[in-house]
């Protein structure tokens, strides 16, 4: 199987702040991480070659220090990496986001399957997965918990649902964006470090993808961040005293104001 | 302080940081209580071939040497040294294999050991022969083409999880030390029994346990090296570990500084946190000053050790000797620092003072490598004089 593991590199949330003027997150001097979820995503993909054999592509679209995501996944076990950096993809949108991630993946050519984290924990959307299986035109399934298996080109996959989960069959080419119980992603490996360090990855920018340039960067993004705040939440406090029956009735009462 | 690691070194010591940090700090606290074998991380330092660091890369190692197993060894020590004990007796296992070991011996064992498939153990210690080391009374009797092995060997680390065994033994009872061999023992032959499980102060994710032998009989091509060579295996072997008992000390001083430090900044007494205090402040500059001066140490002989001298033991008894000292020292500061609190099980540093202990006591007590170091010296200057 062939298989492009999407990631993204994200600042580590735990530190991040938002500038009150651009209202963008403030990335300089923050630690960057590989978004979390996309680590289950490298995960699936990485058991999936173990299982079925294949290889792993890494793809990412960023700034050039997001290499050092894609080393990260190789790291971890991925056969190959792809960049793709340009000054012209700056302030893409999610839509504008997908459009170049899928010039992308025309680029590294034949695929069986993409995996995607069901979200970044930056933007939070979960619209690129999505967005880029749409793209693709390619069936997706969204949340998946579960690969059961893969068979005569097509797979069974489990979603997580609020209340348990379905069991879908996709055909192949497809597209899934996974939630993190589905597995424990692995650690990085001594031997694929030192392979990692060295390994090419090819770096592609809007020419080199043949982009549109209207369709990309902020030219191309349909988003506009107008504004950024917390949202006020007044909280009440109030102790309610007295006999049991007492308090009963009168939390009973302020429930009804509600 | 720079240590100016190649970036092989250092992605040795991210890597083992990692695991350190994501893997062992999470469960060590519940490793301890419940005296559990660790072997979920044993299993990913496996994965991510740590096992193989020192192990040459034709056997499925990474090719590297004492220094960069110490790195490996000091940041899981940093964590729990109960975790570091158990990856690092794998070494002292093999290292009677690496060393002195037939080829077919290592391409058969290394391997195995190098992916961390299988744990080693070394087996040594008897309940007569500690510090004593030529007290020993397992025999090995030849019997045609096998030998047959009788004895207890106790306090064995890594016992009963351990696959692969290496085991000094009388091959000729009459000769004493001198008529000590080393021989490789598998879990599962018959006559090979595991006693009872240690229960200890500390170390206690760590399997120590009796190895015991009743007629098992093991092919005549186990004999590690030559008979009568068991007692020198046994004392390089040794030599060759000790750097790594050090770091596993520099480790642990290293957690026990990093907790002591942070609680002084979050602790407030008399409207300041304790750090502002000049009694504390001191306590920690020893402690943080103690702790490099045994990383120094450890990195220094380490790298001599792998520069291949001739001799090493007076050198690689000062580097277990002084950073587990120090270790005990430092911890029991941690303690100090933290206060009342310091001696509940709310915090690390309760587990880490427990752990300190072992540290002065295995491998050679301080007094035997206070000895050894004594013995050097006076080797040394009558040479010279």
């Amino acid at each position: 199987m062939n298989i492009i593991a999407c990631i993204k590199q994200v600042p580590n949330s735990a530190h991040v702040r938002i500038d009150p003027e651009t209202k963008a997150l403030v990335r300089e001097g923050v630690e960057s991480i590989v978004n979390p979820y996309d680590m289950h995503a490298l995960e699936a993909g990485l058991s999936l070659k173990e299982r079925y054999g294949g290889k792993v592509t890494v793809l990412t679209m960023g700034p050039p220090q997001a290499e050092a995501a894609l080393r990260e996944a190789l790291s971890c076990g991925a056969d190959e990496a792809v960049l793709l950096s340009d000054r012209a993809f700056a302030g893409s949108d999610t839509w504008a986001t997908t459009y170049i991630l899928s010039l992308g993946i025309e680029k590294i050519g034949h695929f069986d399957l993409i995996i995607c984290g069901k979200q970044a924990i930056d933007g939070d959307t979960a619209q690129v997965g999505p967005g880029l299986a749409e793209r693709l035109n390619i069936p997706y399934v969204t949340y998946v918990r579960r690969i059961e298996f893969v068979e005569n080109g097509a797979m069974r996959v489990q979603r997580l649902m609020d209340d348990g989960y379905d069991v879908l069959d996709l055909p192949l080419p497809a597209l899934l964006t996974v939630v993190k119980e589905i597995n424990e992603p692995r650690l990085p490996s001594l031997k694929a470090k030192i392979r990692a360090k060295n390994q090419q990855i090819p770096v592609y920018g809007a020419k080199e993808l043949g982009a549109d340039e209207k369709k990309i960067g902020l030219a191309g993004s349909f988003t506009e961040v107008t504004e950024i705040f917390a949202p006020k939440w007044d909280r009440k406090r109030l102790m309610i005293e007295g006999p049991v029956e007492k308090q009963v009735e009168v939390l009973l009462k302020n429930i009804k104001q509600i | 302080m720079d240590y100016f690691l190649t970036d092989e070194q250092k992605m040795i010591v991210d890597l083992a940081r990692k695991i350190a940090e994501e893997k062992v700090v999470p469960v060590r606290a519940e490793l301890d209580e419940k005296e559990e074998f660790p072997w979920k991380i044993m299993e990913d330092l496996g994965k991510a071939d740590l096992f193989g660091i020192y192990i040459p890369e034709k056997y499925g190692g990474f090719g590297g040497g004492c220094f960069e197993n110490c790195l490996a060894v000091e940041q899981l020590g940093r964590a729990c040294i109960g975790v570091a004990t158990t990856f690092a007796a794998s070494g002292l296992g093999a290292f009677p294999i690496l060393f002195w070991g037939s080829e077919e011996q290592r391409q058969k064992y290394l391997p195995e050991i190098a992916s961390g498939r299988k744990l080693a153990a070394f087996g040594l210690t008897e309940a007569g022969a500690g510090s004593d080391a030529g007290g020993i009374r397992t025999t090995a009797t030849k019997d045609g083409d096998d030998y047959i092995l009788n004895g207890t060997k106790q306090w064995i680390t890594n016992g009963g999880e351990a696959e692969i065994y290496t085991i000094i033994a009388l091959t000729d009872r009459e000769k004493g030390a001198r008529g000590a061999s080393a021989f490789i023992v598998e879990k599962g032959e018959a006559g090979f029994s595991f006693g009872k499980k240690e229960r200890k102060m500390g170390l206690r994710a760590s399997s120590t346990r009796e190895l015991i032998f009743d007629h098992c009989r093991i092919p005549k091509d186990r004999l590690i090296g030559r008979e009568g060579m068991g007692f020198i295996v046994a004392m390089k072997t040794l030599d060759l570990a000790r750097p790594g008992i050090g770091a596993l000390s520099v480790g642990l001083s290293q957690g026990a500084l990093d907790a002591a430090v942070q609680y002084a900044k979050e602790r407030v007494q008399f409207g300041n946190p304790i750090i502002s205090f000049q009694a504390v402040q001191h306590m920690l500059a020893d402690m943080a000053t103690q702790t490099e001066a045994g990383r120094a140490l450890v990195y220094a002989v380490a790298r001599y050790i792998d520069s291949n001298p001739k001799d090493i033991r007076k050198v690689s008894a000062m580097a277990k000797l002084f950073p587990s000292d120090v270790a005990m020292q430092v911890t029991t500061d941690a303690v100090q620092v933290f206060g009342g609190y310091g001696y509940m099980k709310d915090y690390p540093v309760e587990k880490m003072m427990r752990d300190a202990k072992i540290l002065q006591i295995y491998e050679g007590t301080n007094q035997i490598q206070r000895s050894v170091i004594g013995q050097a010296l006076n080797k040394e200057y009558s040479r010279t004089k």
